[in-house]
């Protein structure tokens, strides 16, 4: 069977659905009836003006708290008022937009707690370290350089989290995530803070991972790396979606570029 | 990367002299009167109840201002077993342990969702409760006089009647719960708890159940908490309950910041030294308080994160900065 490429687009299994997501904050509506999907295998970013409500629907979507009404499913499983870990155990892993390292620990250790959802092992196993055990901590030594190296941070293995420029930071929380395997990736403006170089490398990552199968929800404000990246993108002005498409189709949309000059956005 | 053979001596360094100053200490102790081998076993166990605390507060990063009322509850459970019921201690112990580590889950479980002063608050007040009930439940606890009689330690027929035995013994624990702490630390399990103390978000964006990780710590420190006030109701014969007042509190606190918060080795070598620091001073006659306040604030001052740490940074190469002790 041979299927035209939008075929595929519209067959593609919905990993995310975000339904009538609506979040208000006292009299404050930070996100109104919000409705989108994001195919699996796909990049999909979110973009809107400063204080569009972007980062309150991706704490919607990975519990950070609960939406007022509306509803979110992932893998075909509700998961709509769940505690956070457990929406992360299942595979929905996010970043933050203020980077959340764990300070007092070493950037490798950083990323060893993101391996966390991927292992097993408590009290006992700590205490009698099992043969298991012993070979789960060897596999994880490889495997967190493995990852520092993808996002190019071997020679800082060793250093405390804190210590590390703003850029390398964010690039650690995104190895950290990484760590976790997830089957979608929330990114919350990954690309604030880097430099062009950084910013590159980071697209190159965020292609890769797509690669490898990791569907990629994407906030951010830097368009070329939205454009370079996103295959989709959903926008939102004050807590409304807007607009969705294609980059192509976003660039050329009327109201959209209205929502840029008219918002607080200046970069754009 | 440092070689492996280098870092593993290093590392091996690391282990043995914290254990090489615990057991000279002790080995000085036992060598000489009565009175020093008091002070001793006080620190040793100050260290055990220092050790479980860490997992809570230093690991986890959590606040309790209330984890006397855990040893409380094992003082009083191994006095009222042993004196009373004339129980082996070691069943007692165990029996203590495990009733304060549920009374720590059932308490817990509710009071953990609470953060920062308002959890303080509420584990102070678990303190000032089980001090209160010490107090007025005359018939079991025989109030204000304290209970006396409680035989020391041992197992069946043997007991340690000896103080220097009992040290040993307290050494022996010691050693124990500052093994089963590292080994904890450097696990899954502990890189949970460490990750709470970093960011409690991100550690729950990464899968962590961060409810039941600070549960689990807290139930540790009470563990360890019941076992220092059982071993010190054998170690004295004698407890009451300003023994386990507030000023337990203060003490533990001022073992844990300047021996080492967050470390392996930290709390026991401060509860070494807080307890050993009086009775050097002893010959300054009034000038003694003094001369203590002014030792512990300039070890804050020099040594912010505590002697361990000061002294595992002299182990480790500069680039290995981030590498705990
Ligand atoms: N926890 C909260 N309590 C109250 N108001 C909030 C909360 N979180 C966000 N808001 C408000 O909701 C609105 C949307 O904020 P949000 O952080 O989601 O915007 P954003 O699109 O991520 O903006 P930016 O691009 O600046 O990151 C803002 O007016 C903000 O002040
Ligand atoms: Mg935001």
């Amino acid at each position: 069977m041979s299927a035209s490429p939008t075929m595929n687009a519209s067959v593609a299994k919905s990993l995310l659905s975000v339904k009538n997501v609506t979040m208000k904050f006292g009299g404050l509506v930070a996100n109104d009836d919000i409705s989108f999907e994001v195919a699996e295998g796909s990049i999909h970013a979110v973009i809107g003006p400063n204080g569009a409500g972007k980062t309150t629907l991706f704490n919607v979507i990975s519990g950070f708290f609960p939406p007022t009404s509306g509803a979110v499913e992932f893998d075909s499983q509700p998961i709509t008022g769940l505690p956070q870990h457990a929406i992360a155990q299942a595979g929905l892993v996010r970043t933050y937009q203020l980077v959340q390292l764990f300070k007092d620990l070493t950037v490798a250790e950083n990323v060893r707690v993101g391996f966390h959802r991927v292992t097993k092992g408590g009290i006992a196993a700590a205490l009698f370290r099992p043969g298991w055990a012993k070979a789960q901590e060897a596999d994880l030594t490889r495997r967190t350089a493995e990852l520092l190296n993808f996002v190019g941070l071997t020679a800082q293995a060793e250093m405390k989290a804190e210590v590390l420029p703003y850029g390398q930071q964010r690039l650690l929380e995104v190895a950290r995530a990484l760590a976790a395997e997830p089957k979608l990736l929330l990114l919350d403006e990954p690309a604030a803070g880097l430099n062009v170089q950084e910013t590159d490398q980071l697209a190159a990552t965020i292609e890769k991972l797509s690669a490898r199968g990791v569907t990629v929800l994407l906030v951010e404000h830097d368009m070329s790396l939205v454009m370079r990246v996103a295959r989709r993108i959903s926008v939102i002005d004050f807590g409304r979606k807007i607009a969705e498409g294609t980059p192509a189709e976003i660039k050329t949309n009327p109201d959209v570029l209205a929502a840029y000059l008219g918002g607080t956005e200046t970069d754009a | 990367m440092t070689s492996p053979s280098i870092t593993s001596t290093r590392s091996l360094l690391r282990t043995l002299a914290p254990v090489a100053v615990v057991l000279t200490v002790m080995g000085i102790a036992l060598m000489s009167s009565g009175y020093v081998v008091t002070v001793i076993g006080f620190a040793a166990i100050y260290g055990i109840f220092c050790t479980g605390l860490n997992f809570f507060m230093g690991y986890t990063g959590q606040a309790s201002f209330g984890q006397n009322a855990f040893a409380c509850l094992g003082g009083y459970g191994s006095a009222i077993l042993c004196g009373g019921l004339y129980w082996d201690p070691l069943p007692a112990f165990f029996v203590s342990m495990a009733f304060s580590g549920i009374v720590a889950a059932i308490i817990g479980y509710p009071t953990l969702k609470l953060r920062g002063h308002y959890l303080a608050m509420a584990t102070f007040a678990l303190g000032l409760i089980t001090y209160e009930i010490s107090i007025e439940w005359v018939s079991l606890t025989q109030g204000y006089m304290g209970y006396s009689g409680i035989p020391p330690l041992g197992v069946g027929k043997f007991e340690l009647v000896s103080e220097k035995h009992q040290l040993i013994a307290l050494t022996v624990i010691l050693l124990v719960g500052i093994w089963i702490s590292t080994r904890l630390r450097d696990s899954r399990f502990g890189r949970a708890l460490r990750a709470i103390a970093g960011s409690e978000p991100a550690a729950q964006a990464l899968g962590v159940n961060v409810a039941r990780y600070k549960l689990l710590a807290f139930v540790i420190a009470a563990l360890y908490a019941s076992a220092a006030g059982s071993l010190f109701a054998h170690f004295i014969g004698f407890i009451s309950p300003e023994v386990f007042g507030g000023a337990m509190v203060v003490q533990s606190f001022t073992m844990l910041y300047l021996g080492g918060i967050g470390t392996t080795w930290g709390p026991a070598i401060g509860a070494l030294i807080v307890s050993m620091l009086p009775e050097f001073l002893r010959g300054l006659k009034e000038m003694q308080d003094i001369a203590y306040a002014i030792i512990l604030v300039s070890i804050l001052i020099f040594a912010p994160r505590g002697v361990f740490a000061l002294i595992g940074g002299w182990f480790r190469p500069k680039a290995k900065e981030g590498d705990a002790p």
